[in-house]
């Protein structure tokens, strides 16, 4: 290889670079003029682009573009034209008796759509997409007639607005079920009575000689909460015992390790990351799953 | 056009090129980065935001560990679908204690910049322990392996101190504290005091249900304190930002 000397074009002919490789040589082909002309008119749209756009940094901040652009303004711009058309039903939707909601066609028609997508957006990864919880694993199932803490809107509103058991809201509903066997409350041939009493009561096989002393440690100790008959208290979200819906499984094991560790389901507050007519929207749409009061 | 025909000394100089190449490159660094360092605009103060806690940060190295970056985002855009998802678009002041940031370039999952206090440290746990147990629809590997090791503050205070170096103001008292507040936060029994005072707004809890002090621990604590640090009922947007 070789630098030969670059060669002129004669007109007609291709100049070329110099290089040369075995008799080779390397065109200098001029670019197409098309690609050149589109090239400079990039670098004319890219100064025109710095001219209406931000872009050149100056001493304190850089300069604002002529067209004014803001992302932070633009993406409020658009909330604000949403939140304008729906702007009636959401005043009409938060100043309703929470009651009234979900017997007033006009309110549902926004709030069950719109609690809908509040739902799968928030609830579902406990709740499960279609709202019926998980089983066994604490999380209720909001589609049926067993509330822990009361089914009505009204109640439905409260739990969502400041949750349970967390240590963020002090409004929170609140109840704790004493570790009977971690913190020694009961013996464990106590606890392994009441789990039958339990199993009694729920309509479940059961060791009936066990249950019947089980029964004396329930009334000693779990009727407090879970009323005379098991029953539940709503007002302190103690679950009922003698259906067969279990929060936490109702089989021995599951109850024996209840009633010996306890349990604490935790629902966090909505109050904050939901506004008031999402959080009303959601309330309804839960109360319409079927199970509402 | 004599001025162009000048670019053929350039070419067929191979040391001119690379010199010239160097100086064009560095202008154009000068012009994009450096006054990132000094435009009020792209240094936005923000109340609230805080160093992580010697757990927090404990975890935050399990969630980079893991590859968490590689599914879930920490960065909630600018843009109203986001917003209405996810909650406030981020501020870079968030992630400004984050060596490096999380803000991830791809969402397999949902993004995390606000999962703080969105779900309980039970439903963590469980959700870390077997996806599909409680959202079945998940594609997430399980983590239950996060339960069995046991972690402790022999190191965080190496690493707190390296992140001081790169600019996080722990302050000496911190410093000092670091294996007492790793401990304290995930026991509730214990004297958290100092702990909350040190860091505003700490979630003290016993986040994976276990006695010993795990990285489940570790990694709840961190993602139960993603995004909650600002407090956005207070905050006005500078709309020129």
């Amino acid at each position: 290889m070789c630098a030969k000397k670059v060669t002129k074009a004669a007109p007609g002919q291709v100049s070329t670079t110099g290089h040369e490789w075995d008799g080779i040589e390397e065109l200098n082909n001029p670019l197409p003029r098309w690609w050149v002309w589109v090239f400079y008119a990039t670098i004319v749209w890219a100064i025109g682009y710095t001219i209406a756009y931000p872009a050149w940094p100056l001493i304190k901040g850089a300069t604002p573009g002529l067209l004014g652009s803001s992302t932070r303004a633009d993406v409020q711009a658009e909330i604000d034209s949403f939140d304008a058309k729906n702007a009636d039903i959401k005043a009409k939707l938060v100043a309703a008796p929470l009651d009234a909601i979900t017997t007033t066609p006009e309110l549902m028609a926004y709030a069950e759509p719109a609690g809908a997508a509040v739902f799968r957006t928030n609830c579902a990864q406990c709740h499960g997409a279609g709202a019926a919880g998980v089983v066994g694993k604490g999380y209720p199932n909001l589609l049926d007639n067993d509330w822990l803490w009361g089914g009505t809107i009204d109640d439905i509103h409260t739990t969502i607005t400041h949750g349970i058991r967390n240590t963020t809201d002090p409004d929170a509903r609140y109840s704790e079920m004493p570790k009977f066997g971690v913190d020694g409350l009961l013996e464990p041939a106590q606890i392994e009575a009441v789990v039958e009493h339990v199993l009694a009561i729920s309509g479940q096989d059961h060791d009936a000689a066990l249950a019947t002393e089980g029964a004396t440690v329930f009334a000693e100790n779990c009727v407090a909460c879970h009323g005379e008959a098991g029953q539940g208290d709503r007002t302190q979200g103690a679950p009922t015992l003698t259906d067969a819906i279990w929060l936490y499984g109702g089989d021995r094991a599951a109850i024996k390790t209840t009633v010996t560790y306890a349990r604490f389901g935790v629902m966090p507050p909505w109050t904050g990351r939901l506004t008031e007519d999402e959080i009303r929207s959601v309330a309804a749409y839960v109360h319409s799953r079927g199970g509402g009061e | 056009m004599a001025f162009l025909d000048k670019h053929k000394a350039i070419e067929t100089h191979a040391t001119l090129l690379m010199v010239l190449s160097l100086l064009v490159v560095t202008i154009g660094g000068i012009v994009q980065i450096v006054p990132l360092f000094y435009l009020e605009n792209t240094i936005e103060n923000v109340e609230g935001v805080r160093p992580y806690t010697p757990l927090e940060l404990a975890g935050r190295d399990i969630y980079i560990r893991e590859g968490c970056y590689v599914c879930h985002s920490q960065m909630i855009r600018p843009m109203r679908d986001e917003v209405e998802r996810y909650g406030h678009y981020s501020l870079a002041a968030e992630s400004k204690y984050d060596h490096p940031f999380q803000w991830g370039s791809k969402r397999t999952g949902p993004d995390l910049a606000r999962v703080g206090g969105k779900y309980s440290d039970a439903w963590h746990v469980d959700h870390l322990m077997n996806p599909q147990a409680v959202v079945p629809e998940s594609v997430m590997p399980k983590y239950d392996f996060l339960m069995n090791n046991v972690i402790d503050a022999k190191y965080i205070g190496d690493e707190m101190a390296t992140h001081r170096m790169v600019g996080v103001p722990y302050t000496d008292d911190m410093m000092a504290n670091a294996a007492a507040d790793f401990a304290a936060q995930a026991d509730p029994n214990s004297d958290y005091a100092g702990l909350q005072e040190r860091y505003s707004k700490t979630n003290v809890s016993n986040f994976d249900g276990q006695a010993e002090l795990t990285e489940m621990d570790a990694l709840v604590a961190y993602l139960q304190v993603l995004g909650t640090m600002v407090d956005f009922s207070t905050f006005t947007p500078d709309a020129s930002r």
